[in-house]
């Protein structure tokens, strides 16, 4: 290769310049502000970076997030929302877990091919005893915040074992092993105290009878009346028509009382939103 | 203060900015961009003054405009009501036998009945109505409770064996597991059996004949042909809500069969009710 007269160092090439050729050039910022000069001191201690960055998302964070918790029209008080029963918030679980959500949303948005659809559109106040609420705009499937008493119990049965026998047209998977799976209320105090402890009013008499409201409320035979006095409105039914206790029997229970709290035969909408 | 360069090729001031001798130039930012930006400045002030935007002490500033989200969607719904409200107010004041004479009314009801059981009715009966197992075919003339329009409307508005209409249409069959013997059970179901299928064992449905005289003839009548102020399905026709073969019988003799509709007149609208029970009616088995 050094033979080849095309090759030369880059010391004689005039289009390539080195650093020695500037040596009046600083490597940074030119010092033409103060202000600048002060940001510096901030960029080059990662202490002081932190600091000064978490006062800035704060004073952000309480000028956004903040009003939310104190403005009127941002909290609207709807009556009947209860916080669910035992049975249901399993149920609610369960619907967690095998990611209902992915497909069914829970929020009916105030646009008049939802409203005639499904229903009244959801308020905020519906959901706010869900941890974690089921909002979305993303729907596989139909949306499910109505769907409360919209079907029998069997029908349910039938469509989460084979959704297709009562919906050929539908492309939703099979939850037969729901029917399979035997529950007991073994974690259920533990499951209301934990939802007690982030903002749901669960009483001390609901938490001590919560193993047998969990049993009550899939058993029409059986003494209710306390039950449906600490959780009014609620279902109740042999969801799954078997005599055992199951994840059918809980999630059936919860998606039956699905935007059925709210009576709105008697609810005014303030006009403000 | 360092002495301001410029890049000798172009003309252009630079930055100060070296990087192992390459120098960043300080072009100024497009006049097209910077006005874009200015622009979308000047149009946020104007929009949070025309809509809902600062959060105040006690709420949100309304916005000159006056828009509402929940205003709009009633008033949209107001406006397409509004659209065929002389419509909807014969509808809903129609004696509703004589729909059919007035065919611009009947059509409209039907067509408006059409789209509200595709979107309430359809999960369960299907979205040409003919049904699944458990859910009637209405499509047909064998009804359970009544095929003419005024029990539609009623088995529409209140549903049927449902906890939350007391009004609801409600009957209860025993689950003969429990009252007969297993050997009776096999009788009657080869009795029922015998009623539309011509491959039966004579001697066991002459046997079934005696029990179900005893046990099912007082709700399914004495010649099995139902009962509709109780919802009893006719045996003898060979149309079948859960199942005619053998297996099926047995399994609704023993444990019974407990049907259930939800009521739709919580939900429904008094027009939409009156459509849907025409267009039900109008599918072939009205009466």
């Amino acid at each position: 290769m050094a033979d080849n007269e095309k090759v030369m160092g880059s010391e004689k090439d005039p289009n390539v310049s080195t650093l020695s050729d500037l040596p009046e050039i600083p490597n940074e910022l030119p010092h033409q502000t103060a202000l600048i000069n002060r940001h510096a001191i901030l960029e080059k201690s990662p202490t002081l970076l932190l600091v000064f960055s978490l006062l800035v998302v704060t004073v952000g964070g309480i000028v956004e997030i903040a009003p939310l918790f104190w403005l009127e029209n941002t909290i609207e008080e709807v009556e009947g929302v209860r916080p669910y029963s035992p049975l249901e918030l399993t149920g609610r679980d369960i619907y967690v877990r095998e990611g209902c959500y992915v497909c069914h949303s829970q929020m009916i948005r105030p646009m008049r091919d939802e409203v005639e659809r499904y229903g009244h559109y959801s308020l905020a106040a519906e959901s706010m005893y869900d941890h974690p609420f089921q909002w979305g705009s993303k729907r596989t499937g139909p949306d499910l915040a109505r769907v409360g008493g919209r079907y029998s119990d069997t029908w349910h049965v039938d469509h989460l074992s084979d959704p297709q026998s009562v919906v050929p047209e539908s492309i939703m998977p099979k939850y037969a092993f729901l029917s399979d799976t035997n529950i007991a209320p073994t974690h259920i105090e533990a499951l209301l105290k934990t939802h007690r402890f982030v903002g749901v009013p669960y009483d001390d008499e609901m938490i001590a009878n919560a193993a047998s409201d969990f049993r009550v409320q899939a058993d029409p035979d059986a003494d209710y009346d306390d039950m449906l006095a600490r959780y009014p409105g609620a279902a109740i039914s042999n969801f799954d028509g078997q005599p055992q206790l199951t994840e059918m029997d809980a999630l059936i229970a919860y998606l039956q009382v699905l935007g059925t709290m709210v009576d709105f035969s008697t609810f005014t909408p303030a006009a403000s939103r | 203060m360092t002495k301001r360069k410029t890049d000798e090729v172009t003309g252009v001031e630079t930055t100060g900015h070296n990087w192992d001798g390459i120098e960043e130039l300080n072009n100024p930012l497009p006049r097209w961009w910077l006005w874009t930006l200015y622009l979308t400045i000047i149009w946020a002030i104007g929009y949070t003054i025309a809509y809902p935007a600062w959060p105040m002490i006690s709420g949100a500033t309304k916005g000159v405009l006056g828009w509402s989200t929940r205003a709009n969607v009633a008033a949209e719904i107001a406006a397409h009501e509004g659209s065929n409200a002389a419509l909807v107010a014969q509808l809903v004041s129609a004696d509703m036998p004589t729909l059919p004479q007035d065919p611009d009314l009947n059509r409209y009801a039907i067509a408006r009945g059409g789209a509200v059981f595709r979107s309430n009715c359809s999960q369960c009966h299907g979205s040409g109505a003919a049904g699944a197992k458990g859910y009637p075919n209405l499509l047909d003339d064998d009804w359970l409770w009544g095929g003419d329009i005024a029990q539609i409307m009623y088995t529409v508005r209140h549903g049927i064996r449902n906890t939350i209409d007391a009004d609801a249409l409600y009957s209860a069959m025993p689950a003969f597991g429990d009252i007969l013997e297993p050997a009776e059970i096999d009788a009657v179901v080869e009795h029922v059996v015998s009623l539309s299928n011509p491959e039966f064992d004579a001697a066991l449905a002459e046997a079934g004949a005696v029990v179900f005289a005893d046990n099912c003839s007082v709700c399914h009548g004495e010649a099995a042909l139902g009962d509709r102020t109780m919802g009893a399905p006719n045996l003898a026709d060979a149309i079948w809500l859960y199942g005619g073969d053998r297996e099926t019988l047995r399994y609704t003799v023993e444990f019974s069969r407990f049907g259930v509709m939800p009521p739709w007149g919580p939900r429904l609208k008094e027009a939409d009710i009156r459509a849907v029970s025409a267009y039900v009616h109008s599918l072939g088995g009205g009466e």
